[in-house]
């Protein structure tokens, strides 16, 4: 019998660190090879790790929601035979394990806590202590609270002096699972609070955006655009090939006029990294489609956009939507946007203020169509009209050259067909 | 200029704090680069901590022998004994250079690169050494901290440092120390043992003034014991021909001769001549501002140690060493200790963890104050030290232990049950309800438990 250590792998692009998502065995399970053991992600995309090996796991290297080294160790495997690692090297790790004794025992280990204690496990109110007081607990107990993003200000400790125990901890993390709604009456006074750790997707997301806004000097930009013309030729297309090509939604179409537009305007389809403060133009539109998934946003890659039909676009968007809507979305297809669109559809809003997806220096959000009375050549007459609200970086992006792209595209969209005239 | 390195952690000084944070990083597969000008080991291996214990234990064993050879009650006649402070200098670096060798081996186990020169900062992820120039992700900056020095007497010639204090070639006829804190009184007491006549100069009223009075007062009575002599209230004003200019509170001039002035009135954060202004970090007085993770107003630009201020111990610069290198790790980490202890090793030793009594008032807390002293302790007369005691502070109302003081000849090993009992949130009622072995100076800290729960056994 041997050890097979499997490390985190370097995901590439220089990625020092690797979020561990969600473990699929655990200690004492049966793995075969290929089959997957965990996710883990990075800034761009969730990826799996599959077993190379067959074997029993006896160690498992780190918690949901821990950023760990590329390189450390991500999980243990018991094989036939060597194995990858020498056993003076492996000692701290077997140890750790502790393993079943013999191999004759064929059940998994089966963790043998104690029923949870009744008094400790009932539902707890949760306390709020003042902001200066300490909340007592071992420096065990502390270490875990960090880890799992508790704070133990929030915490009911039920040891002497209040002091919080492993188990009151264990609890609190339970109820954030189980609280029971709140009863029959609707009315009543709630006080309960609930504690949701920043991991995952999130924590990415919420760095990424406060990372934008700390970095890029914000401006919007919004302008009403009469699509009316467009979208009768949007249903009429529909109407004609919709069968046989699939269904355009007006996404297509505003990708196709950032592309022509954009042909006059390289500055705004360019990366600015204002570490090494160089702004680099790209000739290619690789358009970021903000998308909404389970997990949170995630923004995959129409990859030349200017080489695409309008037919192709719109497949490569659907295509792209559901990869990103089942996580199965690949680190190429979320990476390497020049500029992003973004679209709430029918919760488009009036007006929105998208933050930008750096280092890109622009985005494009689409607003709610609706019919309004408008006036044209002195009569009132009833169009569709769609805001575009845009974001720039000021800092590179100057508030004439903005304006002029949006009215660009502007122009575009209203005559459509010259989004197609060359 | 040679090709450019490129790490993912840099580390700035060799210390305590540094090399901590190296053995860490490395740990956790973070790769690292330690820059250090001297020594490894820092002020603490090779100028402070273990060296003045190692003189320490010199003058002590030396003094006892003295007192044997004087009659002594336990029955044991010796010669009066003479001192080679040559050799003890030379048994104290042999100390020395096993516990900085060791330091160098632990580095290389964990596979941290050491580089021997002065770090030059030049931005936040940019320092040069020399002519060879690294870059890195993360800098931990862990310089330290140097003497105070007074404008009046500059190091050299009589006029010493702790450094030089500490490598002594001969035993001076007459020693005065400037600075009434800890490290004269340690050193002082130290070379009043080894034979020199000396005399402590003291700006405030009484010794050891970052401590209270009744902790302080054994210690008052030990120096008057030995001989040493205290001029409180005075304050220096210059050296000349071989005598220390002093003025005494009613403004009067004393001139007091001398062979050696140790100059010890206290260490500031080593911020000099390695370009930290080019960082133009947001500072805490002399120190560099950080927050609870040790991070200073710049991203991913970490300090911890006496760089970082106050208190100036190399456990605390440790404990924030492990912590920054598990931080960058991706952990989620805070330094928020229970306490942190501190012990000074004059004779008698004394330990002050978490909130001494007026602490705990200013804090609005209503607290129990008992002690138990060592007088009543058997072990304590069967070491021929029974003066100095064991203080616990503790709430009245849920009897939660917020503070521990002693005094007492080898109380500093009481720091380690003291932390314990304060990081795990212990209670008077687990202190007293704890076994302590018979016969330690351990049983006061129980019998201090028990008198605040008011039924001490041996009281």
């Amino acid at each position: 019998m041997g050890t097979h250590v499997i490390k985190m792998p370097d995901i590439g692009e220089g990625i020092a660190e690797v979020e561990l998502s969600v473990w699929h065995v655990k200690v004492g399970d049966m793995v075969v090879e290929d089959q997957v053991l965990a996710d883990v992600m990075t800034d761009k995309a969730m990826v799996d790790i599959p077993s190379p090996v067959h074997g029993k796991v006896i160690s498992l290297g780190g918690e949901p929601g821990e950023v760990m080294a590329v390189g450390s160790i991500l999980i243990s495997i018991e094989v036939e035979g060597a194995g990858n690692t020498k056993e003076s090297a492996l000692s701290a790790v077997v140890e750790q394990a502790a393993p079943a004794p013999k191999a004759d025992i064929k059940a998994p280990v089966v963790e043998s806590k104690p029923a949870a204690k009744p008094l400790v496990a009932a539902a707890q109110a949760p306390v709020a202590r003042d902001a200066d007081e300490r909340p007592l607990a071992s420096p065990a107990v502390r270490k875990h609270a960090l880890d799992a993003g508790i704070q133990l200000r929030l915490v009911q400790g039920s040891g002497p002096a209040g002091r919080i125990l492993h188990d009151d901890l264990e609890a609190y993390l339970q109820q954030g699972t189980t609280r029971a709604s709140a009863g029959a009456n609707p009315y009543a006074e709630r006080n309960d609070e609930e504690q949701i750790p920043v991991i995952g997707m999130r924590r990415k997301i919420a760095q990424r955006m406060q990372d934008a806004t700390r970095r890029a000097a914000h401006f919007s930009y919004v302008e009403e655009i009469d699509v009316t013309a467009l979208d009768d030729l949007r249903v009429h297309l529909n109407e004609k090939h919709g069968a046989s090509r699939g269904k355009l939604t007006l996404l297509p179409f505003l990708v196709r006029a950032m592309v022509v537009a954009l042909r006059d305007f390289p500055q705004i389809n360019a990366r600015y990294d204002d570490e090494a403060q160089v702004i680099t133009r790209l000739g290619a539109v690789h358009v970021g489609v903000a998308t909404q998934s389970d997990v949170g946003l995630m923004v995959p890659v129409v990859r030349h956009a200017e080489a695409r039909s309008l037919w192709g676009t719109a497949e490569e968007i659907t295509r792209l939507a559901t990869a990103a809507r089942t996580g199965k979305a690949s680190r190429d297809e979320l990476s390497g946007s020049t500029i992003t669109l973004t679209s709430l559809g029918a919760l488009g809003g009036i007006v929105s203020t998208p933050v930008l997806n750096l280092p890109e220096v622009a985005i494009v959000g689409v607003n709610r169509i609706v019919e309004r009375p408008m006036v044209i050549k002195g009569q009132i007459v009833i169009r569709k009209m769609m805001n575009l609200s845009s974001s720039f970086d000021h800092r590179v992006v100057d508030g004439m050259d903005a304006a002029q792209f949006i009215q660009a595209i502007r122009g575009l969209l209203e005559q459509p067909a010259s989004l197609f005239l060359e | 200029m040679t090709q450019t390195l490129h790490t993912t952690l840099l580390i700035i000084g060799g210390g305590p704090g540094g090399y901590v944070a190296a053995i860490r990083a490395g740990q956790l597969g973070i790769p690292t680069i330690l820059v250090e000008g001297q020594a490894l080991g820092g002020t603490c291996l090779n100028i402070g901590c273990i060296p003045s214990k190692a003189l320490i234990h010199v003058a002590e064993q030396f003094q006892q022998t003295v007192h044997l050879s004087q009659g002594s009650a336990l029955g044991i006649d010796v010669d009066v004994p003479t001192l080679d402070i040559r050799k003890s200098v030379e048994w104290k670096d042999g100390i020395v250079d096993r516990l900085t060798t060791g330091v160098a081996a632990l580095l290389k186990k964990h596979k941290v690169q050491v580089i021997h020169g002065w770090a030059k900062i030049v931005d936040g992820k940019t320092v040069d050494v020399g002519d060879q120039s690294i870059q890195c992700e993360h800098l931990l900056l862990a310089t330290g901290s140097k003497s105070v020095n007074l404008p009046m007497l500059p190091i050299g010639g009589p006029i010493i440092s702790s450094t030089e204090a500490l490598a002594p070639t001969r035993v001076p006829k007459r020693l005065i120390v400037v600075g009434g804190g800890y490290i004269g009184l340690e050193l002082g007491i130290a070379y009043r043992k080894l034979g020199a006549e000396v005399s402590v100069v003291e700006a405030q009223d009484r010794i050891l003034p970052a401590y209270d009075a009744e902790l302080t007062q054994p210690v008052a009575e030990s120096l008057k014991q030995l001989g040493v002599k205290l001029y409180l209230k005075h304050s220096v004003t210059g050296f000349e021909g071989g005598s220390l200019q002093v003025r005494d509170p009613e403004g009067g001039t004393l001139a007091l001769d001398t062979d050696q002035v140790l100059v010890a009135v206290g260490r500031k954060p080593n911020t000099q001549g390695w370009n930290l202004e080019a960082l133009d970090l947001a500072m805490n007085g002399a120190a560099i501002k950080i927050d609870n993770r040790c991070q200073t107003s710049m991203r991913n630009v970490w300090a911890i140690g006496d760089l970082s201020g106050e208190p100036m111990l190399a456990h605390r610069a440790m404990a924030q060493g492990e912590m920054v290198a598990e931080l960058i790790s991706g952990k989620s980490r805070e330094f928020n200790p229970a306490a942190i202890p501190a012990v000074c090793f004059t004779d008698p030793e004394l330990v002050v963890v978490g909130k001494t009594p007026d602490e705990a008032k200013a804090a609005g807390l209503d607290c129990i104050v008992s002690s138990f002293p060592f007088a009543a302790n058997g072990r304590a007369m069967t070491l021929e030290s029974k003066t100095g005691f064991v203080r616990v502070v503790a709430r009245r109302d849920n009897h939660l232990i917020v503070g521990w003081q002693a005094v007492g000849a080898g109380v500093s090993e009481l720091s380690t049950a003291f932390g314990l009992s304060l990081e795990m949130g212990a209670r008077l009622e687990d202190v007293a309800g704890t076994i302590h072995a018979h016969p330690t100076l351990g049983e006061a800290v129980q019998e201090a438990a028990l008198r605040a729960l008011g039924h001490a056994l041996h009281l």
